[in-house]
């Protein structure tokens, strides 16, 4: 099987840009500020953890990134322009179809493009492959387990090779052992496509296991507070997790994340 | 899931529960006979025992042969009436699944419309009919928007709620991936609505009927009435209850025959992915 990318991700500040946010605020109904001035650059390769307090604006940053929404001010670009398919969403949700087999949920994004079943026929079952449910083609989302519907999600992210792919807690809903496993092949997928990824996340230990930038977020009003670099090489394994290096890690970025949620405790409480 | 153990081991409870399920198996279809069995029997019996004429209440028996007597004429005004009562809810079918779908399309459409849609429905179908009779000519046309104004609405109503059901990741999901609004309809709004729709079926179905044997009565034996409700009209005025009561056991019958069919369709259709069709597994 070839790479989407055959080159691998250089390490960081090497890579090129791919997006960029310049000073967005969002302020919902023109009172309540959901994002405060977040400037943010995510270059090709990068895995970026938002990571936050509920209410600190990651889940508002990550719909401006996929355009659901625009920002109130600032700018979002994207280098070379955003086209079709250059993105790919995992909400916290599996959201699948119901009526549809796995195949054809993971067919959708190239459906929307009107591009015919047969001629994507073997992409959709590399992705499925590549997320381990190749016997699953003709199953119903019904018929699976929580954390194989989200597998079927995240191969309908990816399944178009996009550019950015945006997790929104994916797996916040999943039981601890599954959650692992998918933190694991996460990671495996990224070795094999080469892909960016900004993932949302509440839990410390998960973003620093995933990405190499996590981005420290803060409440009331929404804002950037603080950003970290993890300088673990990828691949990443089991022996990383249980290591003292990322022990250390967690214990910072935790340190971090009090900092955020502390400067506005009496609000938080 | 897996085989059954060669040596099963069957509790108390599990067997009273196993015991509890074949006799529920049977009784499901035997409740239902044995009873419809003992109405008939004590129908016959009140009538031999109080000596009530048979202008009066006749035997089920007098019914049954009523039945396959006339059945050359009864089952030619059945014909007549289930072909109403299919156009119709076609009619029906077309007409509320394209309002609702115009209704998804435009929120402004469905404020100028559904206010009509509404009044349309809850104004007693008997009421509307005579003047239908008068402004529309042609009798079958006549009898058709009758049944259509009965059964449109359950469609109407219930495709629309199933229109509005999206699930908002999946519609955002749609936005992301740069869906048209046909694609939209056609890939994730119909599909949502299709479990909707089907249950808003079932009930037109009955209503249908409902609606082109009301037509009937309102419009009359004048012209060329041969519907089965013209016939119980006809076997009225002639004190003829036996051939009434035959001719509302066919209409009856044709009622449960609708019923049974939108069931089936939308269990085939639902089977494979909702949980109204999915048997539990425990």
């Amino acid at each position: 099987m070839s790479p989407a990318y055959p080159l691998p991700i250089p390490p960081l500040g090497h890579r090129k840009p791919l997006l960029e946010l310049g000073g967005v605020d969002k302020v919902f109904n023109g009172s309540v500020t959901a994002l405060q001035g977040m400037n943010l650059k995510v270059a090709q390769g990068d895995f970026i953890s938002l990571l936050g307090p509920s209410g600190c604006g990651k889940s508002t940053a990550l719909r401006l990134i996929a355009g659901l929404m625009r920002p109130s001010s600032g700018s979002i670009t994207w280098s070379g322009g955003q086209a079709q398919g250059d993105l790919g969403v995992v909400f916290q949700e599996p959201t699948l179809m119901p009526w549809a087999t796995v195949a054809q949920n993971v067919y959708l994004p190239f459906r929307l493009q009107g591009r015919p079943f047969q001629e994507v026929e073997d992409r959709i079952a590399r992705a499925l492959s590549l997320v381990g449910l190749e016997n699953f083609h003709k199953a119903y989302p019904r018929e699976l387990s929580g954390g194989m519907k989200m597998r079927v999600s995240i191969a309908r992210a990816m399944v178009t090779e996009p550019r950015l792919i945006l997790m929104d807690e994916p797996f916040a809903a999943l039981d601890e052992i599954t959650r692992h496993k998918l933190n694991n092949d996460l990671l495996d997928l990224r070795e094999k496509l080469q892909c960016t990824v900004i993932f949302v996340t509440h839990s410390v230990f998960e973003s620093v296991f995933l990405s190499d930038r996590i981005v420290v977020m803060a409440a009331r009003p929404g804002r950037v507070s603080a950003e970290l670099q993890v300088d673990e090489p990828y691949p990443r394994s089991e022996d990383f997790r249980t290591s003292a290096r990322y022990a250390e890690l967690c214990h910072m970025t935790s340190d971090a994340l009090h900092v955020a949620m502390g400067e506005h405790q009496e609000a938080a409480e | 899931m897996s085989a059954a153990p060669a040596k099963p081991i069957l509790d108390e409870e599990e067997a009273r529960l196993a015991r509890a399920r074949r006799i529920d198996r049977i009784g499901k279809w035997a409740m239902p006979a044995l009873m419809l069995i003992v109405a008939v029997i004590v129908w016959d019996r009140i009538v031999v025992i109080n000596e009530i004429p048979k202008y009066i209440l006749p035997r089920p028996g007098l019914v049954v042969e009523t039945l396959i007597n006339d059945f050359g004429t009864l089952s030619a005004s059945a014909v007549v009436t289930m072909q109403i009562t299919l156009m119709a809810l076609a009619v029906a079918v077309i007409g509320g699944v394209g309002l609702a779908v115009f209704f998804a399309q435009s929120r402004f459409f469905e404020m100028a419309f559904y206010p009509f849609a509404v009044i349309l429905q809850v104004t007693p179908v008997v009421s509307i009919a005579p003047l239908i009779f008068i402004y529309v000519d042609n009798r079958l046309v006549g009898l058709l928007l009758c049944a259509w104004i009965v059964a449109f609405f359950p469609i109407l109503s219930n495709t629309t709620l199933g229109l509005n059901s999206t699930d908002h990741n999946l519609r955002d999901l749609y936005r992301i991936y740069g869906a048209t609004r046909w694609q939209r309809l056609r890939y994730l709004q119909l599909p949502t609505a299709l479990p909707y729709f089907l249950g808003g079926l079932r009930i037109a179905g009955g209503l249908s009927l409902i609606g082109a044997v009301v037509a009937e009565y309102v419009a009359g034996t004048g012209g060329i009435g041969s519907g089965l409700a013209f016939r119980i009209l006809e076997a009225g005025y002639r004190l003829n209850i036996a051939r009434m009561f035959a001719a509302l056991l066919l209409i009856a019958a044709l009622g449960v025959v609708i019923f049974a069919a939108t069931s089936l369709l939308s269990h085939l259709l639902l089977r494979k992915w909702h949980e109204s069709a999915i048997k539990r597994e425990i």
